[in-house]
């Protein structure tokens, strides 16, 4: 993909100290070992990770971290099981990663830009630690430092957190979930989950031969989730111009509202529910699409030639 | 009478002043919306004319008129008696366009007007006073027509429909049958009483002087020959906030001289800046509820470039919080919903009546504690500037030319 090479680029420019191992694809962090020494940096156990409100995390954390998942879903605040691992579509369309290859690094990808990135604050011992570059072929190993500094350009600031911190939380009233400012602000429709089952992320500790592996040289995500690949900021948003696009914009906003307020809701109670929430924002939707429109036409008869004869 | 006496210009240091180039409060009060609508001579908007506008309408009330945050006004009513029988009017609002970066309080008077314009169905002047901030803030003109510009993408990006919105700056539109009607409103004002209403005096430049007629005009339908064309009698209502009464109450005074309809004023109260100073003493001056937000101070006021992450840190670190110091102290005394910061932004722009009435009962009472209101604002805020972000993105300078483009708009009152 075009931001693994960019990685590379960014990393170069902010001059930051990083080095480079390449090795045959691998899946699980014990093949990963086999071909980067541990004495190139510390290895890392990454987890993509979804709650109930279909918001994402990445956890990237020393391997020797336990990171319980209960325990943290309670310190985002999200209850007991308010938290599992993120669905494999989810990893193409969000992360524009396959298999094996979850990345702090995900981050510079626009379709990751509601994905919440947190850090063990254990690398920051480490001299080096070593993640994949969105692609698992190969390895790099920068210090927390670099790392910073690489997030910092893409307009993200680094959260380190004491995983193993709070084994017992009690969450409650008296001590309220400290990760909780980390949730991330919006949920995300990834559109290929709501039509087929989603089959559950292997986990990096995982023994992977049993399953399919996509092959490394075509690890592009089935159907990219319509954003733009690059870091850039987008042109107009095809939402306004495309009819296609609004049509689909519409029904995702309509569908994950459902999503989320079904569980709640009587059957009779939902369409009351979505027209309250969802008609001021697509009304705005629908006056910049006519707006569109209008100044493609205002275009075209500014430009406008009679026919001459 | 309508107009501001002399003598009450001159007691500005221990009176609150209310101009459209200062705001603040009398030394440690906050600003009395109660005197300044005696000493300005507007009316309340009660009750009755929201229930009203509610049956014109046949739609909820928007939130600024549900939560009293557009709460004055002048000759509403009688616009609405037009209304009922069939006479439509036309909307003007307007920005003076002197920074870059908007914050949240200069868009509400284009949220108010854009619903105005949805649930009445009605045309809308947008008037940018490049040629103000240029006198006024000492910028360039070129730089205030840029200004202008890229203002009025965040304006388009409200929401206004192009087929019923004029915008205009004044460089680019003061002329013809609209200067026609500044140099008409120029001759019934004279020196003494544009010093008296605006507190001119011999040390200001004559631009300054000159410059209320332009603000005047696009209160009169005729000042739009191509979009009002034989329409002299069509009844123009502003929303604006209610700083800017001071120009449309010499308009209001001038406009029968001239023959045309007075404007009506649909006014809104100031949307206060973040933080505010702690109470120690009651001389200091209250940045809080006290001043308007100010573009000048980026930690004063959330700004719709600011990301999820600029508003939860921004929110939590200066918003002022009317909670207490512990826990405990909180639970027993309640917060003081009268100087907390979190519940008037959410008192704006929380749509959910029952929630916000939700919320007062149990942060007042104690049981809510400061973090879980400010956790809720950050929400309602994050997606609300994420959406301007996203239309904003849709907005290019071709569309900019469009919104400007002096064209005839058929389909105005549909």
């Amino acid at each position: 993909s075009p931001n693994y090479l960019l990685i590379f680029l960014v990393l170069q420019e902010l001059e930051i100290d990083y080095s480079k191992y390449e090795h045959p694809p691998v899946l699980t962090v014990e093949a990963q070992a086999k071909y980067v020494s541990s004495s190139e940096g510390a290895l890392s156990k990454n987890l993509f990770l979804k709650d109930k409100k279909h918001r994402y995390y990445i956890i990237s954390a020393m391997v020797d971290t336990k990171v319980d998942m209960k325990v943290l879903s309670q310190r985002l605040g999200l209850g007991k099981g308010g938290i599992r691992m993120a669905p494999e579509e989810a990893l193409g369309e969000l992360l524009q990663v396959s298999l094996g290859c979850v990345t702090p690094f995900a981050v510079v990808n626009e379709s990751a830009r509601d994905v919440s990135l947190l850090l063990d604050k254990n690398f920051k011992n480490q001299a080096r630690c070593i993640f994949h570059p969105l692609s698992n072929d190969v390895s790099i190993s920068l210090n927390t430092a670099g790392l910073d500094k690489f997030l910092k350009s893409i307009g993200r600031d680094s959260v380190y957190v004491d995983l193993e911190a709070n084994a017992n939380p009690a969450v409650g009233k008296d001590q309220p979930p400290d990760l909780a400012l980390y949730v991330p602000a919006a949920s995300v429709v990834v559109p290929e989950l709501s039509n087929k089952a989603s089959s559950i992320q292997t986990p990096p500790t995982k023994n992977a031969t049993s399953e399919i592996i996509k092959p490394v040289a075509s690890a592009k995500p089935s159907k990219p989730a319509g954003n733009v690949n690059s870091v850039s900021a987008n042109s107009v948003s095809l939402e306004f111009k495309n009819p296609e696009k609004f049509v689909e914009e519409i029904l995702n906003r309509t569908s994950a509202l459902l999503l989320s307020e079904a569980k709640g809701e009587s059957v009779e109670a939902l369409p009351g529910t979505l027209r309250k929430r969802l008609t001021s924002e697509l009304t705005l939707l629908a006056i910049m699409y006519k707006n569109t429109a209008y100044t493609e036409g205002f275009h075209a008869g500014k430009n406008y030639k009679p026919y001459r004869l | 009478m309508e107009v501001d006496k002399k003598e009450e210009i001159d007691s500005e240091s221990s009176e609150q002043v209310v101009n459209p180039w200062e705001v603040s409060a009398k030394d440690g009060g906050k600003i009395d919306y109660d005197k300044l609508i005696d000493k300005f001579g507007c009316q309340r908007l009660d009750e009755s004319l929201i229930d009203r506008v509610q049956r014109l309408t046949s739609r909820q009330p928007h939130v600024f008129l549900r939560r009293g945050v557009f709460f004055a006004h002048r000759d509403f009513n009688e616009i609405l008696d037009a209304y009922e029988k069939g006479d439509k009017f036309y909307l003007y609002t307007g920005r003076g366009p002197s920074s870059e970066a908007l914050h949240l309080g200069h868009l509400i008077p284009f949220m108010f007007t854009k619903y105005l314009q949805e649930a009445f169905k009605v045309p809308l002047v947008i008037q940018l006073t490049d040629d103000e901030k240029c006198m006024w803030k000492n910028l360039s003109v070129e730089e205030s027509q840029r200004l202008a510009r890229e203002n009025a993408k965040d304006i388009i990006a409200c929401g206004f429909d192009v087929t019923k919105t004029f915008i205009f700056s004044d460089f680019d539109y003061v002329g013809g049958s609209f200067y026609k009607n500044m140099v008409k409103v120029s001759k019934c004002v004279t020196l003494n009483k544009a010093m008296g209403i605006f507190g001119f005096s011999g040390e200001d430049h004559i631009g300054k002087l000159s410059f209320p007629p332009v603000q005047a005009v696009p209160s009169f339908p005729s000042s739009f020959p191509h979009l009002f064309p034989g329409k002299d009698n069509l009844r123009c209502l502003i929303p604006c906030a209610i700083d800017q009464d001071p120009y449309f109450r010499m308009t209001r005074d001038v406009a029968p001289r001239l023959g045309y309809s007075k404007p009506a004023l649909i006014e809104s109260s100031f949307f206060p800046a973040l933080q505010a100073s702690t109470l120690l003493s009651s001389l200091q001056l209250l940045k809080g509820e006290n001043g308007k937000m100010s573009a000048s101070d980026p930690n004063s006021a959330i700004y719709v470039t600011d990301t999820a992450k600029d508003i939860k840190n921004k929110i939590n670190r200066y918003a002022f919080s009317g909670g207490q110091d512990s826990v405990e102290k909180h639970r027993e005394l309640g917060a003081n919903l009268e100087v907390d910061i979190p519940v008037k932004y959410l008192s704006f722009f929380l749509e959910d009546d029952a929630e916000l009435e939700h919320i007062k009962k149990e942060y007042g009472e104690g049981r809510m504690l400061t973090g879980e209101v400010k956790k809720r604002l950050t929400e309602v805020l994050t997606e609300m500037v994420e959406r301007h972000r996203r239309a904003r993105a849709a907005v290019t300078d071709e569309m900019v030319d469009a919104f400007m483009a002096v064209r005839p708009l058929p389909n105005m009152f549909e």
